[in-house]
């Protein structure tokens, strides 16, 4: 079908690794997995960032996507890490970056990578979720089924079938609020196998107690990180890159 | 007035859609201006899905030439698949433009870029949707003019009862122009209403207005005349033909979705027309005379937009990119400036004569080097005459030969089916054709993995063609012939497995071909079929024949034609056309004399290299064949300081 690509490619091994927060906002939360990454490529390129590129047939730039939040769902805390064959200055990437963006797609944070299994970082997410219509007092008692179950089995369907899993032992802290017109759910939920999302908790909720729930939720992501000492908080998983540089 | 967002609405329908992504705009380079500070607002539409409508060029040009405008502005729409307009017909949320989510109700213009017809269902959704009523006599100035665009803008008679005008050729200038108008109108206060602002459009002669002329038909069916049915209304209306595409370098900002779409490159055209004189090609016909655009502005094209887009790949677009007169040129001259960046290039379309394999080293130099793609189109040399394709067998097999032994393993070859004059010979000559491309490839190559695919369709006799008199072949015979190729290549016991067949049915083109050379009666069937749900059509998967065939049963219930009265009947010279008062420049006589040599199978040369044949456009239309070359030199490039890279290293 094609001829090799040309074996004299020079392949120059990355220097530098950097680690990228970015937030997913507004209406770019329909934004799919594949579709940001596609957005994130030119971006880089449009920043004029020294990409690493892998070796063989098809090249591709040097970029690690950790636990991409749900198609539909936004997000103030997603994770990319990239290779760059030059030293790139933290600052002037995320403010080219974020420049070079549309809005919605907005860079927050970035920091050298001078430490390992970052990825092992993330150990659970919080979410929010609103939930236009419901009233606070019927999801209040809805949580308190929930999180007074030792388990609540959800159905999901997979590339292979549907699922069967337990969303219950994965949430670690479940609060209730009242927004403006609807009831918010504060919830954290511990990453594992297979993920427990928020439409997860979700089904679980309606499972134990029942409420309709006519008008799509609004679900956001505010944090995904380490578990810290209180069990329940969710910190910030560039602190050790933080302390690393400066060091 | 001011114009409401219906994004909070349409928000709380997305996540029961598939791709919502595909609804919410923020694409980069997409502008989004204040309402209250324009006067002039236009909605364009690519009749057809986000992701096959988001890359068009037609659009992406005019959606710039018209925001540069401070006094105007102008959003995009695009279909939205039945999922989600049974949802928005639910919740009353109406058709609405991706930039600021405004309803396209609101706006002053909504144009509709027609590459096919096929898109036409779908810009009866949109209308529907958007509240506007569907017949354009039943709208008053609350509505926006629909204005109709795009090759298919050369036969608008069967959309005529829905749209309030068609505007034929280059929009860049036309847009302005109607712009002009409408601003005046509205600055006046609207004297006279919607009927004044079509009046003062169709006396401009910048736009056809379909409800001043009226048909008159024969008993038998057919035209008996067309005619103005006021005074100041042109007998004929002409193309417009943009001189200089130095002087119109857009898209100078292209629209790069984040959503997924159907090519993932930037564009750029590097030349509009073509004289090859291919008699099926509607579009070589229409786009006279040929007008390049230089290689330096090409050049400067290619660097803007790729530092504005961050594309990886550039396609260099035209109807036969390698006739460029400076290619070449071209070609290495990017080649060597984007060296050793991940950027390639590509050439939609080649022909096998113009071909070289330097062109395509260069082009390939980048990049990877997929498949080859030509275009013999006839299988026979006898049917290549009458279509003027003027490519031998020889031209072929050596064009081929050189690419599998230049390290290319695979070539794709197009052909069409039910072309006039055709036998089964004819088409059955592809297999014969394939079987040599194979021989010649394994000799020149010393390798037995290398692929021929061979893909065919339909013809449809189009308007403004030599072969708009044609008869088209009836779905059956072009099936039959069809599935005798594919048996024939599969009987081929020494290289049948080296060579794939892709074909499509005849099926579609019936529907495509009653549409394009369809007259104002064929305007009931499209309602007919829409209003049984028909959506999507150029989409296999939501394309009904039945439908349409039933609906057609109903609208010409009363009429003396039907679907084959459209299709197979063959036309005479002295039959009026229904788009005999569209004006595309090429005379009649001319086309005429051209359809009797192709049916004497003699071939007319190329106008850019030969004298002019008298086609008829430069002299009627006042244009002139802009080619090359000009001798200027592509320089490197000038390497720009990365603005994130450490100042010292950290």
């Amino acid at each position: 079908m094609a001829r090799d690509r040309d074996p004299g490619r020079e392949i120059i091994p990355a220097v530098q690794k950097l680690r990228i927060q970015h937030a997913k906002r507004d209406r770019l939360r329909f934004t799919s997995h594949r579709d940001f990454q596609r957005a994130f490529e030119r971006a880089l390129k449009r920043a004029g960032v020294p990409m690493a590129y892998s070796a063989g047939f098809s090249p591709h730039p040097k970029i690690s996507y950790a636990n991409a939040a749900p198609t539909g769902v936004a997000s103030e805390a997603e994770y990319v890490e990239i290779g760059v064959v030059q030293f790139v200055d933290p600052e002037k990437l995320l403010a080219v970056l974020d420049e070079v963006l549309p809005p919605g797609l907005d860079i927050l944070a970035v920091v050298e990578a001078r430490t390992p299994d970052f990825v092992a970082r993330l150990e659970a997410s919080h979410w929010r979720i609103e939930l236009p219509g419901t009233p606070v007092a019927t999801l209040e008692q809805a949580v308190e089924s929930f999180m007074s179950s030792s388990e609540v089995l959800v159905e999901r369907m997979t590339k292979s079938g549907i699922r069967t899993f337990d969303a219950r032992t994965a949430v670690i802290r479940a609060n209730v609020e009242s927004g403006a017109d609807c009831g918010i759910l504060q919830v954290v939920v511990r990453h594992g196998v297979p993920a427990v999302r928020p439409d997860d908790v979700l089904a679980a909720l309606k499972k134990v107690a029942d409420f309709a729930q006519e008008i799509p939720p609004r679900v956001t992501r505010l944090a995904q990180g380490p578990l810290l000492e209180d069990g329940w908080s969710v910190g910030d998983p560039f602190t050790l890159d933080r302390e690393a540089t400066q060091a | 007035m001011t114009v409401q967002s219906v994004f909070p609405a349409l928000e709380q329908l997305l996540p029961r859609v598939q791709k919502p992504v595909q609804y919410v705009g923020g694409e980069l380079n997409a502008v989004v201006k204040p309402w209250e500070d324009t006067i002039v607002r236009w909605c364009l539409m690519y009749p057809d899905a986000y992701e096959v409508g988001i890359p068009n060029q037609g659009v992406q040009i005019l959606y710039e030439v018209l925001n540069e405008r401070a006094d105007t502005l102008c959003e995009r729409t695009y279909a939205v698949w039945p999922d989600l307009e049974k949802l928005m017909r639910e919740n009353g949320v109406p058709q609405f433009t991706v930039d600021a989510h405004r309803p396209v109700g609101a706006f002053d213009a909504l144009g509709v870029s027609f590459a096919t017809e096929l898109g036409y269902t779908n810009m009866l959704t949109a209308i529907d949707l958007a509240g506007i009523p569907l017949h354009a006599v039943d709208r008053d100035e609350t509505h926006p003019l629909v204005i109709a665009g795009g090759h298919a803008a050369f036969n608008p008679e069967a959309i005529s009862m829905f749209i309030d005008g068609a505007v034929l050729g280059d929009g860049e200038q036309a847009v302005l122009a109607i712009t002009d108008i409408i601003s005046d109108f509205k600055t006046q206060g609207s004297p006279g209403g919607r009927d004044e602002l079509l009046m003062r459009l169709a006396k401009s002669g910048v736009m056809y207005v379909p409800a001043f002329y009226d048909v008159e038909y024969l008993e038998d069916g057919r035209i008996r005349r067309v005619s103005p049915n006021r005074p100041g209304i042109p007998w004929r209306v002409a193309k417009h033909t943009v001189m200089d595409l130095d002087e119109w370098p857009y898209p100078k900002a292209p629209l790069v979705p984040i959503a997924e779409s159907v090519h993932e490159r930037m564009s750029v055209e590097i030349f509009r027309g073509c004289t090859r004189g291919c008699r099926f090609c509607q579009a070589g016909m229409i786009t006279r005379p040929v007008r390049e655009r230089s290689m330096t502005t090409i050049a400067d094209m290619v660097a803007n937009g790729l530092e504005k887009t961050g594309y990886e790949e550039i396609g260099l677009l035209s109807l036969s990119s390698a006739d460029h007169s400076e290619i070449a040129e071209i070609a290495k001259g990017l080649a060597d400036r984007y060296e050793n960046t991940q950027t390639s290039l590509s050439l939609p379309s080649t022909r096998v004569d113009a071909f070289n394999i330097d062109l395509a080293n260069e082009l390939s130099r980048n990049g990877r080097r997929s498949g080859l793609t030509f275009a013999p189109e006839g299988g026979s040399e006898r049917i290549r005459k009458v279509i003027n394709k003027m490519v031998t067998e020889e031209d072929l097999i050596r064009t081929v030969t050189a690419a599998y032994a230049s390290g290319w393993r695979q070539v794709k070859l197009y052909f069409m089916c039910g072309l006039p004059t055709e036998e089964d010979e004819d088409v059955l000559q592809i297999a014969r054709l394939a079987h040599e491309v194979i021989k010649a490839g394994r000799e020149a190559s010393g390798r037995k993995d290398i692929r021929c695919t061979v893909s065919i369709g339909g013809f449809v006799p189009k308007p403004h063609t030599p072969f708009q008199w044609a008869a088209q072949l009836d779905h059956e015979t072009t099936d039959s012939r069809l599935y005798k190729l594919r048996d024939a290549i599969r009987q081929d016991r020494e290289f049948g497995k080296s060579i794939g067949v892709r074909y499509h049915d005849g099926k579609p083109g019936v529907v495509e071909g009653l549409l394009s050379r369809g007259d104002r009666r064929v305007g009931k069937v499209i309602e007919q079929v829409w209003r049984d749900g028909q959506r999507f059509d150029g989409w296999s998967e939501h394309f009904s024949y039945d439908k349409w065939m039933a609906a057609a049963e109903i609208a010409f219930a009363d009429e003396p034609v039907d679907v084959n009265w459209y299709t197979i009947r063959e036309r005479d010279l002295s039959e009026v056309l229904a788009w005999d008062h569209l004006d595309s420049g090429l005379d009649k006589e001319w086309l005429w004399d051209d359809w009797q040599d192709a049916l004497s199978e003699v071939e007319v040369d190329d106008c850019r290299w030969v004298p002019c044949f008298d086609c008829g456009v430069c002299d009627h239309m006042g244009t002139e064949i802009q080619v090359g070359p000009t001798n200027a030199v592509m320089l490197p490039m000038p390497t720009i300081p990365s603005r994130v890279v450490a100042t010292s290293g950290t």
